[in-house]
C-alpha cells in the first residue's frame, strides 16, 4: 500500500526534483513525513514567501521548475506574494500546500484558507485535489503546464486526508493530456515571411529583447540575428543578460529607469522588433509615441501579450528561440552604415556621469568594477529599489545571469532567490545585491543560509533610506520624507556575526573593491555593507 | 457594441469562478453569462455577452484561451447565429386589466404561466431585444419581478463551435 503523501514524493522524484524549499505545518505533515524517506533535499526557509522566491531563483538558474511547500492557512497565504512575483515574470514554479480535511472544507476550521481561490489571479493554473487517485495526473499536468507555453507558477492544494488515504499502487503517467491546452511553439511561416520582408525594407530597425528570450533559450539565436543584420538591441529589465553587456550592438536597458541611448533608439526607430517583451509601462511609458513612427513586429509565446499594450503590425505567436532560428535561416539584410553610426554616437554621447559623494561608495561605478571581478558565468540577483536600477544599468556580464523581479518589484527578493540559485548552481558565484530596506525584508534568510552552508555573497547598499520612495518624494512631494528614513544605529555586522557570517563595512570605492575581492575569495556566505550617500540618484 | 462568445469549458467545479474572476480582474464588462452542460457531458458551454469595442473582445478571447480548462472560444458574428433568452416576468394585474395584459402576451407570443387575483406571470423566450420590448410594454402595469437566464446562442446552419467527430 502507498499513501497520498508517499505518492506526492514519488511524483516529485519522477519529475527529477532534487531540492525543495518549504516550511512545515500540521496539514502538510504527512508529506513531510514521507519526504524523510526520499533523497530529495529539503531546505527549511524562515518564511514561506521566501520559499517561493528561492524556488524562483532555483528555476531561473538551472531551468528545472523549483518547488515550494507550505502548510494550509497562513503558510499558504504567505506564499502568495512569491507566487505573484513569479507569475508576473513568467517563472515556472510548483507550489504545494497542505489543506484542512476535505470534509471540513468551507467550515472555517483552524488554519483553513481558500488558497486556490486566493491565488487565482497569480497562478497559471491551480488544483484542489479531492481524490488521492488523482495525484499522479495532477502532478504530471502541473509540471507540464508550469514549464510549457508561457511558463508560470502552478499551485496544488492537497487536503490532509487525501495525503493520508492509501492506494494499492502507484504509476506515474508518461504524458499530460489536457484538452484545452496546446501551446503553439512554431511561428506561422507566413507571418515569419511577412516579418522578414518588413525588416528588409526598414531603415532604422531596433530589437527589444525581453525575458521571454531567456526563458525560451533563444539567447544565442538573438545575438546571432543582431550580428547578422547589424540591428541594435535594447533590453527590458527582464531581458538583461540576453546580450553580452559590452557588445557593440547593445544599447542597454530601456524605460523610465533605463539608458538614454536605448530610449532614443526606440523613439527614432522605423521598425521595432519585440522579442518576448510585454511592453510594460516601466519599459515603454507611451507606446503610441513609438507606433506613430515605427512599425512593430511582436514575437511572443503568449498571444494575449500581442496587441495588449502596443499596436502591432506583424504578430508572431511562437517560441522565440524557434522563430529567431527561422529568421536566421532566411534573413538577407544589413542595416545601413548611417543608422549604425547614429546609434553608436548616441551610445557614446548620451551617457551620464555619476556624481561622487565623499565618504561614500559610489554604487554605479562600484557595480561596474565588481562585474569585472566576477567569473563570466556568475549569477547576480538584484533586489528592488534604487539598488535595482544601479544594478540593472551597471552590472556587466558576458555569459552570466541577472535575476530580479521585473514585474512585481517585490522587495526582499534577492537573498532568498540567490540562495535558490546557489543550490541550483553550487559551483558558480552567486551575489545578492540589495538596499538596507530590502535587506531587512528578508534578512531572516541568513538563518537558512547559515544552517545549510549556502555560499551566497550579499552586498547591502546602505543609505539608511528607502531610497526609491525618498527620491519620489523629492521629485513629486516637495521633499517631504514621509516614512522613508531608516534607523542609522542598526549594526548589520552584528547581525551577520550572530549567524556566523563574515562581514565588512566600507565607505569608499577603493575599500569596497578590496572588500569585494576578499568576499569572493572567502568560502561560504559573506556580507558586504557599502555605505552609500542618501543623495545618490537612481539614474 | 455587444459581442456574443460561445465558450466550451471542461465540466469541473471551479471553472466558472476562473472565468468570471478573469472578467472582473481585467475590467471586462459582462452583459450576461449562461452556462450549462454541452452535448458531451464532460464539457460545459458558456454563452457570454460582452460589452466593449474590438480591442476588448479580442483581449477577452485571448485571455479566456489562457484559462487551462477553457477548450474553445468562438466569437459569434451578427447574423450568423440565433440567440434566445428565457424570462419569467411577474406583472401586477387587476381583474379589469387582464384582457390588456393577455393581449400583449398574445401579440408578443409570451405564455401566461400563472395568474392570481393581483398578478400575472409571463414566460417569454426570445432575443434580448424582444425581451426588452415586452418588458417596456408591461411596464405601465407595474412589474414586480423579472427572472432572466441570460442569452444562449447557437450558430445557424451546420457550423458548430467545436468540430465534432461522429
Amino acid at each position: 500500500m502507498i499513501n497520498g503523501a508517499q505518492i506526492m514524493v514519488k511524483c516529485l522524484e519522477n519529475e527529477g526534483v532534487s531540492v525543495v524549499f518549504g516550511y512545515p505545518g500540521a496539514t502538510i505533515c504527512p508529506f513531510y513525513d514521507a519526504l524523510m524517506d526520499s533523497s530529495i533535499r529539503h531546505i527549511l526557509v524562515r518564511q514561506e514567501q521566501n520559499a517561493a522566491h528561492a524556488a524562483s531563483g532555483y528555476t531561473r538558474s538551472c531551468g528545472k521548475p523549483g518547488v515550494c511547500i507550505a502548510t494550509s492557512g497562513p503558510g499558504a497565504t504567505n506564499l502568495i506574494t512569491g507566487l505573484a512575483t513569479a507569475y508576473m515574470d513568467s517563472i515556472p514554479l510548483i507550489a504545494i500546500t497542505g489543506q484542512v480535511r476535505s470534509d471540513l472544507l468551507g467550515r472555517d476550521v483552524f488554519q483553513e484558507a481558500d488558497i486556490t481561490g486566493s491565488c487565482e489571479p497569480f497562478t497559471k493554473h491551480s488544483y484542489l485535489v479531492k481524490n488521492t487517485a488523482d495525484l499522479p495526473r495532477v502532478f504530471k499536468e502541473a509540471f507540464h503546464i508550469a514549464t510549457t507555453g508561457r511558463p508560470g507558477p502552478v499551485l496544488i492544494d492537497i487536503p490532509i486526508d487525501i495525503q493520508q488515504h492509501e492506494l494499492p499502487d502507484f504509476t506515474y503517467p508518461e504524458k499530460a493530456e489536457i484538452i484545452g491546452y496546446k501551446p503553439r511553439t512554431q511561428g506561422h511561416p507566413l507571418q515569419i515571411k511577412k516579418a522578414l520582408e518588413l525588416i528588409s525594407h526598414s531603415e532604422r530597425p531596433v530589437i527589444c529583447a525581453g525575458g521571454g528570450v531567456l526563458s525560451s533559450g533563444g539567447k544565442r539565436e538573438l545575438v546571432a540575428f543582431a550580428e547578422a543584420t547589424g540591428i541594435p538591441v535594447v533590453s527590458t529589465m527582464m531581458g538583461i543578460g540576453v546580450m553580452p553587456s559590452e557588445h557593440p550592438l547593445y544599447l542597454g536597458m530601456l524605460g523610465s529607469h533605463g539608458l538614454k541611448a536605448a530610449n532614443r533608439a526606440i523613439h527614432e526607430a522605423d521598425l521595432l522588433i519585440l522579442c518576448g517583451a510585454r511592453v510594460g509601462d516601466r519599459a515603454v511609458a507611451s507606446p503610441n509615441q513609438i507606433t506613430e513612427k515605427a512599425k512593430v513586429i511582436h514575437i511572443d509565446i503568449d498571444p494575449a501579450e500581442i496587441g495588449k499594450n502596443m499596436t502591432v503590425h506583424i504578430p508572431i505567436v511562437g517560441n522565440i528561440h524557434l522563430v529567431l532560428k527561422s529568421f536566421n535561416e532566411k534573413i538577407h539584410y544589413h542595416v545601413s552604415d548611417q543608422w549604425t553610426a547614429t546609434v553608436q554616437e548616441w551610445k557614446e554621447t548620451l551617457r551620464s556621469v555619476p556624481p561622487v559623494f565623499e565618504g561614500y561608495v559610489e554604487p554605479r561605478s562600484f557595480i561596474r568594477e565588481l562585474s569585472s571581478l566576477l567569473p563570466s558565468k556568475s549569477i547576480y540577483v538584484a533586489d528592488v529599489g534604487q539598488n535595482q536600477i544601479w544594478s540593472a544599468n551597471n552590472f556587466r556580464t558576458t555569459a552570466g545571469r541577472f535575476l530580479t523581479t521585473g514585474g512585481m518589484g517585490t522587495m526582499g527578493y534577492s537573498i532568498p532567490a540567490a540562495l535558490g540559485a546557489k543550490l541550483a548552481r553550487p559551483t558558480r558565484p552567486v551575489l545578492a545585491v540589495c538596499g538596507d530596506g530590502s535587506f531587512q525584508m528578508s534578512m531572516n534568510e541568513l538563518g537558512t543560509i547559515a544552517q545549510n552552508h549556502i555560499g551566497v555573497k550579499i552586498i547591502v547598499m546602505r543609505n539608511v533610506r528607502l531610497g526609491m520612495v525618498r527620491e519620489l518624494q523629492d521629485n513629486l512631494y516637495q521633499g517631504r520624507h514621509s516614512a522613508t528614513i531608516l534607523d542609522e544605529t542598526l549594526d548589520f555586522q552584528k547581525i551577520a556575526e550572530a549567524y556566523g557570517i563574515p562581514s565588512q563595512m566600507v565607505s569608499n570605492n577603493e575599500d569596497a573593491i578590496k572588500a569585494a575581492k576578499t568576499m569572493l575569495e572567502t568560502d561560504g556566505a559573506y556580507l558586504l555593507i557599502c555605505n552609500v550617500s542618501p543623495d545618490t540618484p537612481s539614474i | 457594441m455587444k459581442y456574443t462568445l460561445s465558450v466550451l469549458v471542461e465540466n469541473h467545479p471551479g471553472v466558472l469562478s476562473k472565468v468570471s474572476g478573469l472578467f472582473s480582474r481585467r475590467g471586462f464588462n459582462i452583459d450576461s453569462l449562461a452556462v450549462g452542460v454541452a452535448e458531451d457531458p464532460t464539457i460545459s458551454r458558456m454563452t457570454i455577452v460582452v460589452n466593449g469595442d474590438e480591442y476588448v473582445v479580442e483581449q477577452v478571447e485571448k485571455q479566456l484561451n489562457k484559462v487551462i480548462p477553457v477548450i474553445k472560444v468562438k466569437t459569434l458574428h451578427n447574423g450568423d447565429f440565433i440567440s434566445r433568452e428565457l424570462s419569467l416576468i411577474k406583472v401586477s394585474c387587476k381583474a379589469s386589466q387582464r384582457p390588456d395584459v393577455m393581449k400583449i402576451a398574445e401579440l408578443m407570443q409570451a405564455r401566461i404561466i400563472d395568474v392570481s387575483t393581483t398578478c400575472m406571470t409571463l414566460e417569454f423566450s426570445d432575443t434580448s431585444e424582444r425581451t426588452e420590448t415586452l418588458i417596456s410594454l408591461l411596464h405601465p402595469y407595474g412589474i414586480r419581478e423579472i427572472v432572466r437566464t441570460g442569452t444562449v446562442a447557437i450558430e445557424k446552419g451546420a457550423s458548430t463551435a467545436r468540430k465534432i467527430s461522429i
